[in-house]
């Protein structure tokens, strides 16, 4: 430690963004933008995401252990067939996973009209499958399946509906990345984008999990 | 690594202007911490008015109490206790004990420790605490609903809690309340966490190692990923609560239960069990959340006042961190009474006792801090001191309830009661108190007064000794818990002199929280004006002016140089090295 | 600028400090050697178990409490500032290695040195031949009931409880098993024998709690759980609820009678006798 500080350090100059030093190649974040607010690195993004999908995998873990802890108590536990459309809205969702990456990297290489579309398609197909996910719920109430039946039918109803407020929420940033004015802010669209685009795919494998959780665990 | 601004001049960071935007919705980490500071001042006021209360029934079951004191007058019923109680708690361990420590002083205080303008999410940073003052009116609407608050306890074990009005007064929408405002504070706590822990690890300035953090950042940061983990195991616990009540789900609920002659036909099969464990998976880091804050406190006052370095800052480091890491490892121990196997009860156990090696370390660490040193008694220091020994008091008769063929007896007794107030009620708010002393002149600009402060240390510290160490003899009696009087059973009769003293002494002492109230508001107008550095102390905040601009620096990053507690060093042009004091300034760089 | 001169008063503050460290820890000491308010004796030789590890902890931990405070007190008296310049050491790995492991060692070891109340109590089941009794709490009272001569229960239905025509279980009046079973509000056991409970909850979880069995469990609903005992000295012990049940928690109390067997005998007929139409 001692080594590395010598008397030749300057008190960094006002108007610089944060932390003097080395210069990270070919990124341009870490400027306030026109935001108001304090200029933070890159990076400070990309760790909070990944801290706030850990608390998002606590919470999805305490109710799949509860699921378990439940289904072995024994006694009450109906299974419950899972309406077939689920699969296609797993599909669905791993499209999209495709098409939002495709759409992060029209973005980066500049090409906006494309990002746009690659984009809106990955929206579309969040749109589509939450509305699946409606359609399962439908085909279950039709069938008299509903969330207080039986402990399997309060999971599936629980497990997917916090599932499908993630990805909504994941939506609305979705949106908020086409439509945001992005000159206003700490960072690019490009980063705002590549955020977002880790808690898709996020979701897209936490849907696989629960829909295995579901499956194998009725 | 580090990004820089590509069009190098960009916009400065503006102050805010208009009272909204400055005092309401600021995003400024100073006006946040000082709002939940106020929040948490609110609350544990709020919480010591329910405690009066309680302690008067204890004492006085039968009397008609006059309606200055009691809402409509007359004689408070058990249920009105428990309901109290219940408030009580659930108040105190998360509006004050999860709010203050972190959310108040580390909001305030962390980013300038490590040389940031700001917390990394300024407008998260402001929505986490309006979803907490959200949280609290949700919680607070519990008292003016039909049926009043819950009296399930903070606790809420089903199927009490689950059941709905049947099970008790207060559990139809006075528990859905409780339910509802804890799963929004639950969220309002993510969003702090994420904001600490992403400040913290990639905010620091240039020269502020991991290893030159000041204690009090280890604590608040140790504490968030605490409370990162663990808040979203309570928030999917009081979903599954909440569709038990409304949904006619039964997770928590099983079959074949009979309510006053009223069979209960809507639900089966669940497990009252089930809500424990998660329950206490999260309540265990809770109480670590509780305290860490205070210990890193206690760490750097007693450093500070001391004038020396801390004992061993590397082992308190890593004490810190086990006490966290193991926390998560031994919510079992809330459990040995409950049904729980034995075989994973004894497991629990070793883990507890366990914990007992960190705690007793940094117990240690603090007392080599004292040793040799150059001790100075202002308020913040003696609030310091007394921590350590409410710690010791405390964290002492954990080590019997950590042990299940103790327990035995001691569960659910007054003993536990001891043991958790000296701890969280006693010791992480003698925390909250030294933060309180040493900061105000940091956050407000002006010094609080010495003398009420020692006034008021005085009687508190006397005064919680008084109240909690004979709850210690009350659970040796086997005196249970949250029983709202001693009428209902023989054995309690002559321990009725003990509850008098107990009484008398918390009249007396939070009496003179007043004295703190007084000082406070007295001194935020009419207060000596405080200077940039009035405690000779070396962090980054007593840097900058009291209280600091609105961009902490200046809008200059400023360079550390050595460690956070460099008091005392040998041939140094002073008694303290402050950080940022570049190496040909200070005597000895380290 | 060098702060030789000493904090005026701290030779004042840090004496009234110490002193105060001292008489606590001076009446605490002496409030649980004299025993001011104590455990009621223990009924069982299970409960000599507990006591004794209760010893063991109290006296380690004693030690830890007299020498903790104490130690406070000492530094806050020696090192007060009179002007000395503080002592410049931030640590010392030996110390802390030797204090780590000997709490590691003392804490753990005593909880390892407890595990065996614990098992008596939990990991053995009751002697063959003990007497079950099944204890059911309510919102607010408890109940227990025999299985009566023919040494057979009755089915339980529970919505046949009524307090209200005698049936506070649910007793399945169709179920012949159940025809002599004995039910009553407070809990009879002969003495030298083993006794086994059968915990379990109407309602919400209570916890049935005997002071001097130094006993007590939860009664979790969805459950049966059984404990067992033996107890050695007669009298009338009160069975207090540990377990937050409701507005009655408090008033929620029986007894349990501890009596010679003849007694028991004589008491037993006569519950039965009470129980015919």
């Amino acid at each position: 430690m001692p080594g590395t500080l010598t008397d030749d350090i300057e008190i960094i100059e006002a108007g610089h963004g944060r932390g003097g030093g080395v210069p990270a190649g070919g990124d341009d974040d870490g400027g306030d933008g026109g935001s108001g607010l304090p200029a933070i690195p890159r990076r400070a993004y990309f760790t909070a995401m990944q801290l706030g999908l850990a608390g998002i995998v606590m919470f999805f873990m305490a109710l799949t252990s509860s699921f378990l802890v439940r289904k072995g108590l024994g006694t009450d536990w109906v299974a419950i067939a899972l309406p077939p459309v689920l699969w296609f809205n797993s599909l669905v969702l791993l499209v999209s996973s495709a098409t939002i990456q495709a759409a992060g990297r029209r973005l980066e290489a500049g090409d906006a009209q494309s990002f746009r579309y690659w984009w809106g398609l990955t929206i579309a197909l969040g749109l589509l499958f939450l509305s699946g996910q409606v359609i399962a719920w439908r085909q279950l109430a039709a069938q008299g399946v509903f969330l207080s039946s039986n402990p399997d039918s309060s999971f599936f109803y629980l497990l997917t509906a916090a599932h499908g407020l993630h990805l909504a929420g994941g939506i609305l940033a979705l949106l908020y990345v086409a439509f945001r004015p992005w000159r206003r802010s700490r960072i690019t669209q490009a980063t705002a984008a590549a955020l977002a685009g880790i808690y898709w795919h996020f979701m897209d494998g936490l849907w696989l999990f629960l829909l295995a959780l579901l499956y194998l665990g009725r | 690594m580090v990004a820089h601004d590509s069009g190098g001049g960009g916009h400065q960071h503006h102050p805010p202007s208009g009272f909204i935007r400055k005092w309401i919705f600021s995003v400024d980490h100073k006006v946040i911490g000082i709002q939940y500071y106020f929040l948490a001042l609110f609350s544990v006021f709020l919480g010591m008015g329910l405690s009066v209360l309680m302690r008067i029934h204890l004492v006085w079951p039968n009397a008609q109490l006059p309606s200055w004191l009691w809402p409509g007058g007359g004689q408070m019923t058990s249920e009105e206790y428990l309901a109290l109680m219940t408030m009580h708690g659930s108040i105190m361990v998360f509006m004050v004990l999860t709010t203050a420590p972190q959310s108040g002083f580390g909001n305030f205080i962390l980013p300038i420790q490590i040389g940031a303008a700001d917390m990394a999410f300024p407008v998260l940073n402001m929505l986490s605490f309006w979803v907490t003052f959200l949280s609290l009116m949700v919680l607070g609407a519990a008292f003016f609903v039909e049926g009043g608050p819950p009296i399930s306890g903070w606790t809420a074990y089903p199927p009490l809690s689950a059941l709905g009005e049947i099970a008790g007064p207060g559990q139809g929408a006075g528990q859905t309340l409780w339910v509802v405002g804890v799963g929004i504070f639950c969220i309002a706590a993510l969003l702090g966490a994420l904001n600490f822990i992403t400040t913290t690890l990639d905010l620091r300035a240039k020269g502020m190692t991991l290893s030159r953090m000041p204690l009090t950042v280890w604590a608040w940061l140790i504490t968030a990923i605490l409370s990162l983990l663990s808040f979203g195991v309570l928030l999917a616990a009081c979903i599954l609560l909440l569709l038990d009540r409304t949904a006619g789900t039964s997770f928590f609920i099983p079959g074949g239960l009979v309510l006053t002659d009223t069979p209960v036909t809507d639900h089966k099969g669940g497990s009252p069990l089930l809500w424990q464990h998660l329950f206490w998976f999260f309540g265990h880091p809770e109480v670590y959340i509780a305290i860490l804050p205070g210990m890193g406190v206690a760490s750097h006052i007693l450093s500070t006042f001391a004038r020396k370095p801390v004992f061993g800052y590397k082992a308190m480091v890593a004490a810190m961190s086990s006490i966290g890491f193991l926390g998560f490892m031994v919510w079992g121990h809330h459990m040995f009474m409950s049904g729980l196997s034995p075989y994973s009860a004894f497991a629990f156990s070793l883990l507890t006792m366990a914990i007992g090696v960190p705690s007793a370390i940094k117990t240690f660490n603090w007392l080599g801090t004292l040793w040799g040193g150059k001790i100075q008694f202002n308020t913040s220091m003696l609030f310091a001191l007394g921590f350590v020994s409410l710690f010791v008091t405390g964290g002492l008769s954990g080590l019997f309830l950590a042990q299940p063929s103790i327990d035995l007896y001691m569960h659910d007794t007054y003993f536990v009661v001891a043991h958790f107030h000296l701890i969280m009620g006693v010791a992480a708010i003698f925390g909250i108190f030294t933060a309180s002393y040493f900061w105000f002149p940091k956050m407000f600009g002006r010094m609080l007064n010495e003398t009420i402060g020692k006034i008021h240390f005085w009687i508190t510290f006397a005064g919680v000794y008084a109240i909690f160490m004979p709850m210690h003899f009350l659970g040796l009696a086997g005196h249970p818990r949250r029983y709202a009087d001693t009428t209902g059973v023989n054995y309690l009769g002559p321990l009725d002199e003990v509850h008098y003293f107990i009484t008398i002494a918390a009249l007396i002492t939070i009496a003179a929280q007043f004295l703190f109230v007084i000082n406070f508001f007295y001194s935020l107008k009419a207060g000596q004006k405080a200077s940039e550095n009035p405690w000779n102390a070396t962090t980054l905040e007593w840097s900058v002016a009291s209280p600091p601009p609105f961009d902490n620096f200046g809008g200059q990053e400023p360079v550390v140089y050595r460690g956070a507690y460099e008091y005392g060093v040998p041939d140094a042009a002073d008694d303290y090295v402050p950080q940022h004091l570049a190496p040909a300034k200070a005597g000895k760089a380290h | 600028m060098q702060r030789k001169r000493a904090e005026a008063g701290s030779t004042a503050v840090a004496c009234i400090l110490a002193l105060f460290l001292v008489v606590f820890t001076g009446i605490t000491v002496y409030c649980f050697v004299a025993k001011t308010w104590w455990f009621p004796p223990s009924i069982t030789a299970f409960g000599a178990l507990i006591d004794a590890q209760f010893q063991r902890t109290l006296i380690i931990t004693g030690i830890v409490f007299v020498l903790a405070q104490l130690g406070l007190a000492w530094a806050v008296f020696r090192f007060r500032d009179q002007g000395q310049k503080a002592t410049y050491f931030e640590g010392h790995t030996g110390m802390e290695l030797v204090w780590t492991a000997g709490t590691l060692v003392l804490f753990v070891g005593l909880g390892i040195y407890g595990e065996r109340a614990w098992a008596e109590a939990r990991f053995n089941e009751a002697a063959p031949g003990a007497l079950q009794v099944e204890v059911t709490g309510m919102q607010f009272a408890w109940n227990f009931r025999y299985a009566g001569p023919d040494g057979r229960w009755g089915g339980l239905r529970p919505e046949l409880i009524s307090a209200s025509t005698g049936n506070p279980v649910g007793i399945d009046p169709q179920d012949v098993g159940g025809k002599d079973d004995v039910v009553s509000p407070v809990l009879y056991v002969p003495m030298n024998r083993e006794v086994e409970v059968l915990i379990r909850t109407q309602d919400v979880t209570h916890n049935f709690n005997v002071r001097e069995l130094r006993l007590k469990q939860d009664a979790v609903p969805g459950l049966v759980i059984h404990m067992h005992f033996n107890a050695t000295v007669p009298g009338e012990y009160e069975i207090a609820c540990a377990e937050l049940c409701g507005l009655g928690h408090q008033r929620m109390r029986s007894f349990l009678n501890v009596v010679p067997q003849e007694e028991y005998d004589r008491w037993m007929q006569e519950q039965v006798a009470a129980m015919q139409p």
